[in-house]
């Protein structure tokens, strides 16, 4: 990390004491209150906090894009000494995209489907300036080559769904420079991506502030991101700012409570020593497994995607095994193979010395007990029209088990989860985001299965939670002796959670191995490349206090 | 359900449609205490005007019958009509709509075929054949009515279907081993239900007209008080007293507003992007 000089007089953007206010009726009356924060020409400043902390609430405010019945209470956003909260919407309208440029998380969303990304890049030269058309046209070329999009020609004539993710955020981040803005605010702009597409786009946002001097309003939820480009950094929570300083002295040093318990719920990327027990037996073998996805029909095209290309494992027993890769690398499409979601073409999955696949639908409904699914999106997988009583006793119900005896195991499950007994009457969406993950994991673990697949338990979840949550499913592991598949694409999560990890990519496992051997000395290439992209793996999350004293 | 019960006592179209409905349910309800009288028979001289005789207070048709009385009669059978033709409509459709979007592939296919099949015949001439064939009894013609509306919900069920079938609340209950039935019916079809509730009050004001629409014709039930029969009695005096096929009319036009307005409310009410302001 390089260390800018803050250029010199006035910051180039300041909120000074901005409140804004929610509606009547919402559960705070203020989104912010009182939040100051620079960015200096040429200075990336990173925007951190948890969900509802309001820091993507900060950016839509400095644009003028407060959503409705949402307003500006008082203070005063100063855009190199103009004051935004005083300008007309027709003002502001010519400010956005000319003197700031936006970049969103989702670029899929955020581009118009229906136009070619060259024309949407040369829009916005239309809209703001008088260029004649050959001239606009070169510029899009121009602006394309500079993002580090590889054949920019065809790139411009390209629509949005032609271009991989990571090109199009670069397309998106072509858009925002096109006026080339003093100030660049990017929100979240690598949360949807993998994690290599994420550290070029990373490497891209860093180049372009330090070419053209541009200042980066930042916003991201991710800690690794922070240290990975951060110049400063604005903690947030609830609506306030909590903390505030340069990037090494909030990563290192952290004052503030909050600060120090967010970077300490960051799981580390060194795995941590293990006692090397002997493998215990083999409780589910896993051979030959293939899945190919076929669509299209006698007058639609024919595709055809290879998901899964024969994948083999060996789960013994008390072990977790980690399954790492991209999207697209098969990983989950495995995990709902092993719970009989999906249809394997091709393999055989041992469940205790039986081969599953070769069941027939009522046998394998008999032994679903034994296989138990923990899936990642916490408000998709609880139905939202039970109880969570209903819930979590239903797979009992369902397998015969007597109300009184499921009824006694529900409360038993709320118990291990850490929820309290009343909440069986009540309805999921009067749950967070981190309780209904462990009602889900209640639900998996009233059957008493053998094996628990847990496909991106944490991924949907603050950082905070994803801590409690897998110490939780740690605790729940060693109780009722789980074996535990564990998918997930955040390798500082597998170094923590797994004793050995597959790593999957296009369909096929390209490297196995322990844990500790695999982050120590990675053999595939692909895996050396996820490892070098995990954002700020050079930093080391609470170990660097006494490094930071002593530089100093 | 309360806060999309609040949500719909919040919206002025579902309290004026409740409130319409309400006294088109006392017509009906108080029609035999009011006016006990067979609505059929002769009531006395033919065509007078509201008004001008106090004891017939909307007047009296070209057959001598007590209009007021009629109406209120005809209240029950139009009632009747929407909600039994409502109910096989909206159930064919669910049962055929939830079977073909929770299985897809070709019992999705063979199912969508026949749902075609009903769909490219227009509505009314369908329900004309049906009754051609099966006879003009009250009951003939309820069913008749349900099984010519089924395919608009089916349609809605299936898509609500396709979309809730792949959620993980659905895998993670499949995972649990609950049977397809049990997949459809507990978990999948209470959220897939609000958007048919809100259809259905739409299937109860096409199926009353639809009677009427019979009856005008002169192919319904005639020994039935109907409202469509009443405005099919007036055709032929609509010049001079028109009257007769006025007042009915306004009381369809009442009752279909009534339930239109009822729908617009629990769409208000159960669309949670409502509700969430």
């Amino acid at each position: 990390m390089t260390a800018h000089p803050a250029s010199q007089g006035a910051p180039l953007l300041a909120l000074r004491h901005l409140s804004v206010r929610l509606p009547k009726g919402a559960d705070r009356e203020f989104a912010l209150q009182d939040v100051s924060l620079e960015v200096a020409a040429g200075e990336i400043v990173c925007v951190v906090g948890e969900s509802g902390s309001g820091k993507s609430l900060t950016a839509m405010a400095i644009l003028g894009l407060l959503p409705g019945r949402v307003t500006l209470d008082s203070g005063a956003i100063e855009l190199e000494g103009e004051d935004l909260a005083a300008l007309p919407p027709a003002r502001l309208r010519a400010i956005r995209g000319a003197r700031i440029g936006m970049v969103f998380q989702e670029p899929m969303t955020a581009l118009n489907p229906l136009m070619p990304v060259g024309r949407q890049v040369e829009e916005m030269l239309e809209e703001h300036t008088d260029q004649p058309r050959p001239q606009r046209l070169a510029r899009v070329q121009a602006l394309l080559a500079e993002v580090g999009i590889p054949d920019p020609v065809a790139a411009a004539r390209a629509f949005p769904h032609e271009l991989s993710g990571g090109q199009r955020q670069r397309a998106m981040i072509a858009m925002a420079l096109a006026l080339e803005p003093r100030l660049l605010i990017a929100d979240e702009p690598t949360t949807a991506l993998d994690v290599t597409t994420q550290a070029r786009i990373l490497a891209l946002v860093q180049e372009i502030q330090r070419r053209r001097g541009t200042g980066v309003l930042f916003i991201t939820h991710d800690f690794g991101v922070v240290a990975e480009i951060a110049d400063r950094v604005v903690v947030m929570q609830h609506g306030r700012v909590v903390e505030t300083g340069p990037a090494q002295q909030v990563l290192h040093a952290p004052q503030h409570p909050y600060t120090q318990a967010l970077i300490a719920a960051v799981p580390p990327l060194a795995p941590p020593p293990r006692a090397m027990a002997a493998p215990g037996p083999a409780v589910l073998a896993v051979s030959g497994l293939r899945k190919t996805y076929r669509s299209g029909g006698i007058l639609a095209a024919k595709r055809v995607v290879e998901a899964v290309r024969g994948v083999d494992f060996t789960l013994h027993q008390g072990e977790t095994l980690g399954i790492v890769g991209e999207s697209g690398s098969g990983k989950s499409t495995v995990a709902r193979m092993l719970v009989r979601l999906l249809a394997a073409d091709a393999g055989s999955i041992t469940l205790q010395g039986e081969d599953l696949l070769a069941l027939n639908v009522s046998d394998f409904r008999a032994r679903t007990a034994l296989i138990q699914m923990v899936f990642q999106d916490p408000f998709a997988s609880l139905n939202p029209r039970r109880r969570v009583g209903e819930i979590i006793a239903q797979g009992l119900r369902v397998h015969g088990t007597p109300r009184a005896e499921a009824e006694a195991r529900v409360a038993e499950m709320l118990a291990l989860v850490g929820l309290d007994p009343g909440a069986i009457r009540r309805f999921p969406h009067e749950f967070s985001g981190g309780q209904r993950q462990r009602i889900g994991l209640a639900r998996a673990l009233a059957m008493q299965p053998a094996v628990l697949v847990a496909d991106e338990p944490v991924s949907a979840l603050d950082v905070s939670v994803q801590a409690q949550v897998l110490a939780l499913l740690a605790e729940a592991k060693q109780r009722m002796a789980l074996s535990l598949v564990f998918i997930t694409h955040d390798l500082r999560v597998a170094a923590q959670v797994c004793d050995r990890i597959l790593v999957m990519q296009r369909g096929l496992v390209v490297e196995a191995g322990e844990t500790a051997t695999l982050f120590a000395a990675p053999r595939h290439p692909y895996t050396r490349a996820l490892l070098a992209s995990v954002p700020g793996r050079g930093w080391q999350p609470g170990a660097g206090a006494a490094a930071l004293s002593g530089a100093e | 359900m309360s806060p999309a019960l609040r949500a719909f006592l919040r919206s002025p179209p579902g309290i004026l449609g409740v409130a319409l409905l309400l006294v088109v349910l006392f017509a009906a309800l108080s029609a035999d205490w009011f006016f006990p009288r067979d609505p059929l028979s002769l009531a006395g001289r033919p065509l007078q005007w509201p008004g001008q005789n106090p004891r017939l207070l909307l007047g009296t048709d070209n057959l001598g019958r007590d209009i007021a009385g009629f109406i209120c009669h005809g209240a029950r059978v139009s009632l009747l009509i929407g909600l039994v033709a409502t109910v096989v409509a909206v159930g064919l459709g669910t049962l055929v709509g939830a079977i073909a979007g929770f299985y897809g592939g070709w019992v999705d296919d063979a199912l969508m075929r026949v749902t075609e099949a009903f769909q490219t015949v227009p509505n009314f001439i369908l329900l004309l054949v049906l009754v051609a064939v099966f006879g003009s009894e009250l009951e003939v013609i309820t069913i008749a009515i349900g099984l010519v509306g089924w395919t608009a919900p089916c349609r809605l069920v299936r898509a609500e279907f396709m979309s809730l079938r792949t959620r993980e609340y659905v895998l993670a209950a499949r995972g649990l081993g609950v049977r397809d039935a049990g997949l459809i019916f507990r978990e999948i079809l209470p959220n897939a239900l609000p958007p048919v509730i809100v259809y259905a009050s739409v299937v109860m004001a096409v199926a009353i007209l639809m009677e009427s629409a019979l009856a005008f014709l002169g192919l319904s039930d005639p020994n039935i008080a109907s409202w469509g029969n009443m405005i099919g009695a007036g055709r032929s005096v609509l010049r001079t007293e028109w009257y007769v096929s006025a007042i009915p009319g306004v009381a369809i036009l009442v009752t279909v507003l009534a339930f239109s307005l009822v729908g617009q409310g629990l769409n208000d009410a159960l669309n949670p992007r409502l509700q969430a302001v």
